[in-house]
């Protein structure tokens, strides 16, 4: 097996021809592709227990999504009531229009703070708005506390899986990882390698002046933030550091307390086969007059980056309701084979195909809607009833509207008008019939892709139309 | 009861022993089939491609085929999920609407109209053989037919039904995306084929001809055992 690694871009590929070059490329790698699979294997045995656990998992389903429709639908309500709360509480909410008003937004915080060093505890909407990157430009020193990223930021790659960071990394290699950059010793006990991270991340938390955090829900309720995790970095970010940022696109607002009572079970089990995350914090402002800890400043940076579009579009809304457990990746056939790197994307697998050309453009992403063999596998995970591969034929439409194919156009219209016209269709499949043995031979396109690597049986001397009228003789 | 035969057109072209193998099992059961030879494509590979315009063209074309037909019946999870589910959410708001939901009540899976509309699951068949069944996505997930294929092939005499570790994985066919991504394509015709296989079968039973003629194109390529066979082959006990 070859070690995976993020492939470097290759120069002036559209994202659609580096998908096709990076696929190629990690289908080949077979024993990464069985790794990927097995490494899922303990996944869905948990995934399968937990759900029975459930009285009527598909009931719980239904109570997620409807918490999550009935907030998505109030985002004009529920982001206010938030914010008054949140800011009642002492905290400070900041909103970004896009990614770079949301780096603007934390480096401007960051110089304010006079902060040299960041710990952050895992967080993908900072991946997508791109902000270590920002933040290390401008000279401070940022640290991942999740072992995963912590791992991938050695590495210098982005998640592979934006649950699993570092699925794709085996343990050999995390030890080598460990050995070059901490110096420490190869081991291969995951608990050693859990200590050698832990041992070198401690002082690294009293050190740092702002702790940046995600968030998995905003409660506009009672204007908490709640953040789930199973490390435990995620408090220790949020509370040693003077400074707590935190995070979080706009569709993370949920109306109650209550409403965790449901999406918490749901994330740990369809996220991680968990029954529940190990630490599940709610997050209610700074530090107060009379209290021992906590940070001295809370703020939340609410990120739009297109969420707001993607809410104007009734028939995709749903996709807003994404609590990002992960399930639709780990169950994704394209995912399993391609790996999370080939998407090119912050969010991998069938919903980040999804949201994507929402994100950054359908006419540049659509292809990832076309990378799919639409099997359905993720909608029937999906713990909050995204209609996922419906939607990936709803972004194929918009896209053959705004951005046709000329020459796909044509053949989809030549077809029509011969489908169209049963003499002609019959015609057509009697020369098909007669002519493919050529075809074969000279293999024109899309043909030479099938035969590529699978054969065609040969065609049977009669249709089913011509046997038929025979039958009725 | 009179029943109108769907026969996909890639059945029509290159599987005509699937679409006789439906009726010879219908008539059997004491069933009229018509087929009704203006029939020629669902529309599914243009609306997959994102092309609705030209799909609604051909759907327009297969409503006015099947009117009036008590049952339309196919061999195809598919096609069939194509009438059923997508004709009536691409011909909303038109004049066709009415009809497309009518259609979409009358036309059925081969396995499916079976055991759910006629309630038959023995049809007298025998094949004697260790077979596996591979689980098209579109019959599983848009049609909700798992269990109905299953019962058909236990009422089968000397047949012996065994389960793959991929049972609910996706083939990889996905019309156009076979070759649009072949290389994603085959790693998945290659992840259920080798699972298919594992099961040590004579036959893989399938309910849809396109999943067909990806596992054996790659089966075939890779000279490996089993082939495939439609359902309504086994039922019909042409093929042992």
């Amino acid at each position: 097996m070859t070690t995976v690694s993020k492939p470097a871009p290759a120069a002036a590929a559209s994202a659609k021809q580096q998908f096709l070059h990076d696929a190629a490329e990690h289908v080949r790698d077979t024993g990464h592709r069985d790794f990927i699979r097995r490494a899922l294997g303990g996944y869905y045995t948990s995934r399968d227990l937990q759900q029975a656990r459930f009285r009527n998992w598909e009931h719980a389903r239904d109570a997620a999504s409807l918490a999550k429709w009935s907030a998505v639908n109030r985002l004009d309500e529920l982001l206010p009531q938030f914010t008054t709360r949140f800011e009642a509480n002492g905290g400070r909410v900041h909103w970004a229009r896009d990614a770079e008003e949301a780096r603007q937004i934390v480096l401007e915080l960051l110089a304010a703070a006079k902060a040299k060093a960041v710990i952050k505890s895992k967080c993908m909407t900072t991946e997508e708005i791109h902000l270590n990157q920002a933040m290390e430009a401008t000279g401070f020193s940022v640290v991942e506390s999740d072992l995963g990223e912590f791992i991938q930021q050695l590495r210098g790659e982005p998640p592979y899986h934006f649950v699993f960071p570092c699925m794709h990394v085996r343990r050999e290699e995390i030890s080598d990882l460990f050995g070059k950059h901490l110096g420490t010793p190869p081991t291969d006990s995951p608990e050693e390698l859990t200590m050698i991270a832990r041992r070198h991340m401690r002082r690294l938390y009293v050190d740092a002046d702002v702790g940046i955090t995600g968030a998995n829900f905003l409660i506009a309720e009672t204007g908490q933030i709640s953040i789930t995790e199973n490390e435990g970095n995620a408090r220790l970010t949020a509370a040693l550091p003077r400074i707590q940022i935190a995070i979080a696109g706009i569709e993370k607002v949920i109306e109650r307390l209550d409403d965790l009572a449901v999406l918490l079970p749901m994330l740990a089990t369809a996220g991680a086969g968990q029954p529940m995350t190990c630490y599940n914090t709610l997050y209610a402002g700074p530090r107060a007059a009379g209290e021992c800890d906590g940070p001295e400043e809370m703020h939340l940076v609410l990120l739009d980056n297109s969420r707001t579009a993607l809410l104007a579009d009734a028939e995709q809304r749903d996709a807003l309701h994404c609590i990002r457990c992960g399930a639709c990746l780990n169950v994704c056939p394209i995912f399993k084979n391609v790996g999370g790197f080939t998407y090119g994307t912050t969010y991998q697998g069938p919903i980040g195909s999804v949201i994507t050309p929402h994100l950054r453009g359908l006419a540049e992403w659509n292809h990832l809607s076309e990378a799919s063999s639409l099997c359905g596998a993720c909608t029937d995970v999906c713990p909050v009833r995204i209609d996922i591969h419906h939607h990936l034929l709803h972004n194929r439409r918009n896209a053959a509207r705004t951005s046709p194919s000329r020459i796909e156009r044509l053949g989809h219209r030549l077809f029509a008008a011969v489908a169209n016209r049963p003499w002609a269709f019959a015609a057509g499949g009697w020369a098909f019939r007669k002519t493919l043995w050529l075809a074969k031979l000279l293999r024109p396109p899309p043909l030479s892709a099938w035969l590529a690597t699978r054969d065609l049986p040969p065609a049977p001397a009669r249709s089913f139309r011509s046997a038929w009228r025979s039958r009725q003789r | 009861m009179k029943i109108a035969l769907f026969i996909p057109c890639f059945v029509d072209q290159m599987a005509p022993q699937v679409g006789l193998a439906v009726a010879t099992v219908l008539e059997r059961l004491g069933h009229a089939v018509e087929f009704r030879s203006a029939q020629t494509c669902c529309g599914q590979p243009a609306f997959n491609a994102g092309y609705q315009d030209e799909a609604r063209a051909v759907a327009t074309h297969a409503l006015k085929v099947f009117a009036g037909a008590e049952a339309v019946v196919g061999p195809s999870g598919s096609c069939v999920a194509m009438m059923r589910v997508f004709y009536p959410e691409i011909l909303a708001g038109t004049p066709h609407e009415t009809a497309a939901l009518d259609l979409a009540c009358r036309t059925f899976e081969f396995g499916e109209f079976l055991v759910k509309k006629l309630g038959v699951t023995d049809v007298g068949a025998r094949f004697p053989h260790r077979v596996t069944y591979h689980d098209g996505c579109h019959s599983l997930r848009e049609l909700r037919l798992r269990d109905e294929p299953r019962q058909l092939l236990r009422a089968v005499r000397d047949l012996d039904l065994v389960e793959c570790d991929e049972a609910e994985s996706c083939c990889g066919f996905g019309g156009l995306f076979s070759v649009k991504f072949p290389m994603v394509s085959t790693a998945m015709a290659e992840v259920k084929a080798g699972s298919l296989a594992r099961t040590e079968c004579d036959y893989i039973v399938s309910s849809d001809p396109s999943c067909q003629l990806q596992l054996d194109g790659w089966l075939s390529r890779h000279q490996r055992r089993p082939r495939t066979i439609h359902l309504a082959e086994v039922l019909a006990g042409t093929a042992s």
